[in-house]
């Protein structure tokens, strides 16, 4: 599918990427080399606060890792929560988008993305308070006895995983869309015309044929969950703190730039570990 | 029984889809009935109904500064995210050329990196270059981030279209510019024009990078977020809920526009 352009010029693609890759390297790979860089330093003897130098001290990942492995362990295990119970949420809302909304389905598709508009702070802070002390859902659960008078909603880690996930929903759901959209129905049919049940026709045909939806959706979900720390800070308490609010107060609160940079480093590592295996593992390679 | 459950497994993803979706609009019906409070300064208890916040959104100190820094920076990001990354979805699309892979990967990595890190990293490197944080490092910050989704969407629509009619035209004596102008670049618009609005959106809402590279300029999302330990003024409900009504119409516009087209 290449065209005659490609043929007659071999520089043009060159000369099109080179300013778009030429900021990517200076905005994009330099941060992080020097973020990397930063990572090993200490803090300079007798120097003021924010001061370091480099003395490669590899030691300085151990010990970020050590001091925060709770806060890891949340931020991955919230995120994985948060992206299944997103696929949960998205996978019939998106099937049914796809094959149940007839005309309707471009309506159906704004209104996903329409809660995108409202800025996501503030929709955070709906839940906050639709949630909270003073809001209607609260007074209601208890007067019902479903939970007990001192239980609260908000600043919970079920909060947190709850605001994710609402957050993170239309990444979720845009991509399964976009693959459960184009099966053909007919194949759907074929199935139960070979005796196979709604169940086995959605696990034989329909799944294996949104992998590609489901792939992207979940990484769509789960990269930037990982990294959050806006729904803990708003939604949640000291007990549901992840690395992101960790690294957030490393660099601004108590101005600690290599720790922050190996905490960064180590998650984005491990985000990269964890996506490169899932890709592999789904099969799916064809992404971007 | 049989047809009862067949009706049943019919109809039950629909109410489920009813569901789905009043979940995803509550915060957002939440914030719209909120604009209309009289609650005064802090916006948490409903106390009545009232105009006043939408005559007056620049009511709230720092609000409309908050608001038109989020515009500028919106604006300058997705001009220069959607200028870069339509030309290299433009070679990735169209051209065969070495390192391919290697610029995929460059394009994918950013996405694949959470914010946070890429906000932290952007600061490293301003802090060392003693950079202070500011406007033109958040626009700077904000046109990476968005550089990778606009190639992606923009790269979808180039990848839908069909290279024949792109034959057709040089077939008919077009040279290689006027193809360009004439038949690709007016195929591959509406992308361009949606990985924009993209670019716009992820700008304008984004808080953790910004708050990483804005120093002490504040944004929207930053009043947001800083106002919100104290009550948030209804004047930003106002502003959030205006967003959502003119972003609804330019899509449901563009899709107007779009289907017009395609009957003519």
């Amino acid at each position: 599918m290449m065209s005659k352009s490609g043929i007659s010029n071999p520089r043009t693609p060159y000369l099109l990427l080179l300013p778009g890759i030429a900021f990517l390297f200076t905005f994009f790979i330099w941060p992080i080399a020097n973020l990397a860089q930063t990572s090993t330093q200490t803090p300079i003897a007798g120097g003021d606060t924010g001061e370091y130098e480099q003395t490669l001290r590899w030691a300085n990942y151990l010990d970020a890792f050590l001091e925060n492995k709770e806060q890891f362990g949340r931020s991955f295990l919230y995120a994985a929560i948060a992206t299944v119970a997103a696929l949960a949420i998205a996978y019939p809302l998106a099937y049914a988008i796809a094959f149940k909304a007839g005309k309707y389905k471009n309506v159906l598709l704004v209104l996903v993305v329409a809660p995108f508009f409202t800025s996501f702070l503030l929709r955070t802070i709906a839940w906050k308070q639709i949630l909270g002390e003073q809001g209607v859902v609260v007074p209601f659960l208890r007067d019902l006895h479903i939970i007990a008078p001192s239980t609260t909603l908000t600043s919970s880690a079920f909060a947190v995983v709850a605001g994710m996930t609402y957050n993170f929903l239309p990444f979720m759901t845009l991509p399964l869309y976009a693959s459960i959209d184009r099966i053909d129905p007919r194949t759907l049919e074929a199935s139960g015309d070979l005796y196979a049940n709604g169940i086995t026709t959605f696990r034989k045909v329909t799944l294996p044929l949104s992998m590609p939806g489901v792939v992207a959706g979940t990484l769509l979900t789960f990269i930037p969950a990982a990294g959050d720390y806006v729904n803990a800070a708003i939604l949640g308490s000291p007990q549901t703190k992840m690395i992101g609010n960790v690294i957030e107060s490393r660099f601004f609160k108590i101005v600690d730039y290599p720790t922050a940079a190996a905490l960064s480093f180590t998650l984005m590592a491990a985000i990269l570990v964890l996506v490169s295996v899932y890709i592999r593992k789904a099969g799916t390679e064809e992404l971007v | 029984m049989r047809t009862v459950s067949r009706w049943f497994q019919r109809n039950l993803i629909r109410i489920y889809a009813v569901i789905a979706f009043t979940y995803l609009l509550i915060p957002v019906g939440y914030t719209v009935a909120f604009s209309f409070n009289d609650g005064g300064r802090s916006n948490l208890i409903w106390k009545g109904f009232t105009f006043d916040n939408w005559m007056n959104p620049c009511g709230a100190p720092e609000v409309c500064t908050a608001l038109s820094n989020s515009i500028k920076i919106g604006f300058l990001a997705t001009l220069f995210s959607t200028i870069l990354g339509t030309m290299i979805a433009f070679a990735i699309g169209r051209h065969k050329f070495r390192g391919r892979s290697t610029t995929n990967l460059l394009i994918f990595l950013p996405m694949a990196t959470p914010e946070i890190v890429l906000g932290a990293s952007m600061l490293s490197l301003f802090l060392t270059l003693k950079i202070n944080p500011g406007f033109w490092p958040t626009v700077i910050a904000h046109v990476m981030f968005c550089i990778s989704f606009v190639v992606v969407t923009v790269k979808a629509r180039i990848a839908s279209l069909d290279p024949r009619l792109e034959q057709a035209a040089m077939d008919l004596y077009a040279n290689e510019v006027e193809t360009f102008r004439r038949v690709t670049l007016p195929l591959v618009a509406p992308g361009i024009a949606g990985a924009a609005l993209l670019a716009f959106s992820l700008s304008f809402d984004d808080f953790i990078i910004t708050n990483f590279n804005s120093g002490t300029m504040t944004t929207f999302p930053k009043f947001v977020y800083v106002s919100a330990a104290r009550g948030i003024p209804p004047q930003a409900n106002v502003i959030g809920s205006a967003m959502f009504i003119i972003a609804l119409a330019v899509v449901i516009l563009g899709q107007i526009v779009g289907r017009k087209r395609a009957v003519k």
